[in-house]
């Protein structure tokens, strides 16, 4: 598995707001790039790995990378404003500054599993991690199987990039599965958990590698669904989400059983996972 | 929905007094040098404690001290709030109901016909409440009397565009972080810091002396557990009710933390 | 252990002086136990005579005192409300700082501290187990951390063995105690009258030929391995195994963690005492002037609100499963992150608990009936 190291294990560096695009009422994306230029250069990520943003005087947020690896002209985040510093970055607007510090933790085993058919289930926000791997994947096309994306969301808003996953429900040996708890007017996807979507799914279980991002209940349900139809557990990856506040295995914050999240995830194979996996308190 | 200011405003702020003692208007007059840089970054449009005197204008950012306690409070508070972007409750008095809350379980006709020789004289409402009870307040600040730091803090994450943070955690955090002892362990004396927010520091314990209360508090605090252990160092029903009837008596979950006391006792 | 003694100088009791001098000598400044309002905590040291000689700390759970010692010893008390943690993993500390001009320009700056050279007199053996722990969070080899490393550094440790438990103590079960057997630069075994010398590093040694000490007798060395022997069989609690990782996380539903939840405070104490606890906060705190801010670390505990935050939810919103985040970490979990538990035995979340929780007590009802090696 590639893992990119952060540039350095100092403070953040500067980088400016490129672009800034709302995508639904409360979900944004920052295109940022790092003022040093051989910084910038420096940099280096696999997908599936964050950066710490930092917002002048109030903290640092750690942010999944959703732009693609290859992509030199900048470094895409997408963000839900929530709390005090992710509202605090949605009020950013191109030219202003934020500090960076990354890359951390250990990204999707995209070179490890050339091949095979490429299962992506996500749930909510947690298609910003996996999007990154769709781009991956697309930009590497001859290099994969079949593509399914499945994504499930609450409410019929919450799903953001509906223009690309009509785009990617177009192209060749590719399948895009979408649900919602609860339908609305005009939406052409279907109505229910994300769960239900499976035993539509088109692809060889034999040779197969699921990729999840999302709540964690819902992983659980999408890993069994998936192992019922014979996807080995060792193809099976899901990304994490915890308190992070060191993004280098020190606060202790992320800490899920004996790992840390940061530093250890938050790409993790589903047999390191799933003995806590949706166990409250953990 | 956020406590926020644009942050390249320079806000108007007002700091109004209700039924208090006025402590909390002195954190800021306390704040020294940072009370200049401050008049730098606000415009203090109102202040009646510092000199600038102009209640009825709209700010951005109203500091209310004091509790609600009168007739003429009920409807000044509502005047502030339709004139304020956001209302920022600051101390005990303004959370809580503050010390004088201490009357709220008692007869108000009798104990003023004891004290006052005119009780006519006396306008005063049966309780005294927190102006949450009245309007709708964007932020609390607990601590009899809110510290500087805590102060500065809002004052910081409002101008930089942000919602003030919200520190719920104990005040034995800070005792720790200071490298005290614990009182209630080395001394056995009923020590308040574990169900206390903090933000004074662990200004009493860094005095020898027991936490009694005054931040108001904190969030998960286990009143049952610390009743009984007052009560296994020694402490009456009684006085385990007096430890959480001070002064936030009035807060929730000291109330029904004494009243359960009460309650075995009878 | 045993070669350690067999190198051992004697110092008489009147010379311990001689000690300070040495390490004032090699350009360290001491710090030793000191009586501060009831108990004792380690304070800058400038002779012997200031030691708090002829005390013991009687602790139980959730109660320390200090009483008089019989054999007017230096060393009878089992230990204090810290232990050195707060010497190399501070409990506040700035990272780093931005600095931002009036167009919004961002700069970083480190902070690097310049901590003084220490010797800490009087250190435990169960502080040694749990610094060695403490280093290898914060020193691996891959990624070591700045400001600790640093403070780390200036420190020589001048160990003690322990005499006297507490009845909180129950460092014979965990393995990292009372006499102390690596990670110290000087070792003292206090007898009637005098201390064995164990040097136990080059800057030890560098310290222990300075002090020109007649070897110890036969007779000194069987009296301090007596000692010893003697402290670990009068600990009255134990855990039942050093490795308690199976047993408790087959234990994750058990009642009891609901029943320690209604006595427990959440206030983070046992976190804080804890030698071993690692976890902090970052934090900000920028200046009024709007032009710098410091980036700060800050002790934090698993039992405050804030730890679990994620974005929309609390991972740990309840006192139960706090108290079993810390128990698990500390004694199951700890395993697959350093290869042993992160529990030395020192007995502090014991005594330092204001609620009493006894952590022993706590991990023989979650196990009860377990099979015990």
């Amino acid at each position: 598995m590639k893992i990119h190291s952060p540039i350095d294990s100092g403070p953040p560096h500067a980088a400016t707001v490129l672009a800034r695009t709302q995508e639904s009422p409360t979900i944004f994306t920052l295109k940022l790039q790092l003022d040093d230029a051989a910084a910038q250069a420096a940099y280096r990520f696999a997908p599936g790995q964050f950066n710490m943003l930092y917002l002048y005087g109030v903290g640092e947020v750690p942010i999944s990378i959703m732009s693609d690896p290859g992509d030199r002209s900048g470094i895409g985040h997408t963000i839900r404003a929530l709390g005090r510093v992710t509202q605090g970055l949605s009020a950013l607007q191109p030219g202003d500054k934020v500090g960076l510090r990354g890359p951390f933790g250990r990204g999707w085993p995209l070179q490890e599993v050339g091949g095979n058919d490429i299962v992506l289930v996500t749930g909510g926000l947690g298609c910003a991690p996996v999007v990154s791997v769709i781009h991956y994947i697309l930009k590497r096309r001859e290099r994969f199987g079949k593509l399914v994306i499945i994504q499930g969301v609450k409410h019929t808003e919450d799903l953001i990039w509906r223009e690309q996953y009509d785009r990617w429900a177009k192209l060749p040996n590719t399948q895009v599965l979408v649900a919602a708890s609860q339908g609305g007017d005009k939406w052409p996807w279907h109505v229910g958990h994300v769960v239900e979507l499976f035993s539509l799914a088109r692809f060889d279980p034999t040779c197969a590698t699921a990729m999840m991002c999302g709540p964690e209940g819902m992983m659980r349900a999408a890993a069994d669904s998936l192992l019922q139809r014979g996807l080995s557990p060792m193809r099976l990856f899901l990304s994490m989400e915890r308190n992070m506040q060191c993004a280098v295995g020190r606060c202790g914050h992320c800490q899920f059983g004996g790992a840390f999240v940061c530093r250890d995830g938050p790409v993790f194979s589903w047999n390191e996972a799933k003995s806590l996996l949706g166990h409250r308190g953990f | 929905m956020a406590v926020t200011l644009q942050p390249s405003i320079k806000p108007r702020v007002a700091v109004h007094k209700f039924s208090s003692c006025d402590g909390c208007q002195l954190a800021f007059l306390n704040l020294g040098e940072d009370l200049l840089a401050l008049a730098e970054r606000v415009e203090l449009v109102h202040f009646a404690e510092a000199g600038p005197l102009d209640p009825d204008t709209d700010v951005d950012v109203a500091f209310v001290e004091g509790s609600v306690s009168t007739p003429e409070d009920q409807t000044r508070i509502q005047h502030i709030r339709q004139h304020s972007r956001l209302l920022i409750a600051i101390g005990a008095c303004a959370t809580s109901g503050g010390i004088q809350a201490l009357r709220n379980g008692s007869n108000r006709a009798e104990w003023v016909a004891q004290i006052y020789s005119h009780p006519e004289a006396i306008d005063s409402l049966e309780r005294s409440t927190p102006i949450a009870n009245h309007v709708k307040v964007d932020f609390e600040l607990w601590g009899c009397p809110v510290s500087g730091p805590q102060i500065l803090a809002v004052v910081n994450a409002l101008l930089l565009g942000v919602a003030p943070h919200d520190n719920a955690d104990k005040v034995c955090t800070e005792c720790k972080r200071r490298n005290l002892t614990c009182v209630m362990v080395s001394h056995g004396v009923a020590c308040m810091g574990p169900v206390t927010r903090a933000g004074c520091g662990a200004l009493c314990p860094g005095l020898g002396r027991d936490c009694y209360g005054c931040y108001g508090p904190a969030e998960n605090a286990n009143t049952d557990a610390l009743a009984a252990q007052f009560s296994h160092l020694g402490l009456t029903p009684r006085a385990i009710a007096r430890r959480f009837q001070s002064i936030n008596s009035q807060a929730p979950v000291f109330l029904a933390a004494a009243d359960k006391v009460r309650a075995r006792d009878d | 252990m045993t070669s350690g003694f067999e190198h051992a100088g004697f110092l008489s009791v009147e010379h311990l002086n001689s000690l300070l001098a040495g390490l004032r000598a090699n350009a360290y400044q001491c710090l030793g136990p000191s009586v501060v309002n009831g108990a004792i905590v380690m304070r800058e040291l400038h002779t012997a005579d200031a030691l708090p000689r002829g005390l013991q700390a009687a602790q139980t759970a959730g109660q320390y005192r200090l009483t008089p010692d019989p054999e007017n010893r230096y060393f009878a008390w089992a230990n204090g409300p810290q232990a050195i943690k707060p010497q190399a993993f501070v409990p506040q500390e700035s990272l780093w700082r931005a600095e931002r001009d009036e167009s919004g320009v961002l700069q970083f700056v480190a902070v690097h501290p310049e901590p003084a050279r220490q010797a800490i007199i009087g250190v435990r053996a169960c502080d040694l187990a749990a610094l060695a722990l403490q280093d290898a969070h914060f020193l691996p080899d891959t990624r070591r951390d700045a400001h600790y490393a640093r403070r780390r550094e200036q420190l020589f440790l001048v160990a003690v063995q322990c005499a006297v438990p507490a009845a909180t103590c129950f460092c014979a079960s965990t393995g990292d105690g009372p006499t102390p057997t690596v990670g110290y630069d000087l070792m003292l075994v206090e007898l009637a009258d005098g201390f064995v010398v164990v040097p136990g590093s080059d800057k030890g040694e560098a310290v222990f030929r300075m002090l020109e000490l007649p070897a110890v007798t036969p007779q000194q060395i069987e009296a301090a391995r007596q000692q010893g022997l003697e402290a670990a069989a009068a600990q009255t609690r134990s855990l039942p195994s050093p490795d308690l990782r199976e047993a408790l996380m087959k234990q994750l539903e058990h009642p009891r963690w609901d029943e320690v939840a209604t006595r427990c405070l959440a206030c983070g104490n046992c976190t804080a005492v804890c030698p071993t606890c690692f976890c902090h906060a970052e934090t900000d705190t920028p200046v009024l002037d709007g032009r710098s801010s410091e980036h700060v670390r800050i002790w934090d505990s698993c039992f405050g609100e804030s730890h679990g935050h994620l974005h929309g939810f609390n991972v740990r919103p309840d006192i139960r499963s706090r108290y079993r985040q810390w128990l698990t970490h500390k004694l199951a979990t700890w395993h697959d992150q350093f290869g042993r538990s992160g529990c030395v035995g020192c007995g502090r979340c014991i005594a330092w608990c204001p609620a009493g929780i006894d952590l022993t007590e706590e991990v023989a009802a979650l196990t009860a009936g377990e099979a015990q090696p």
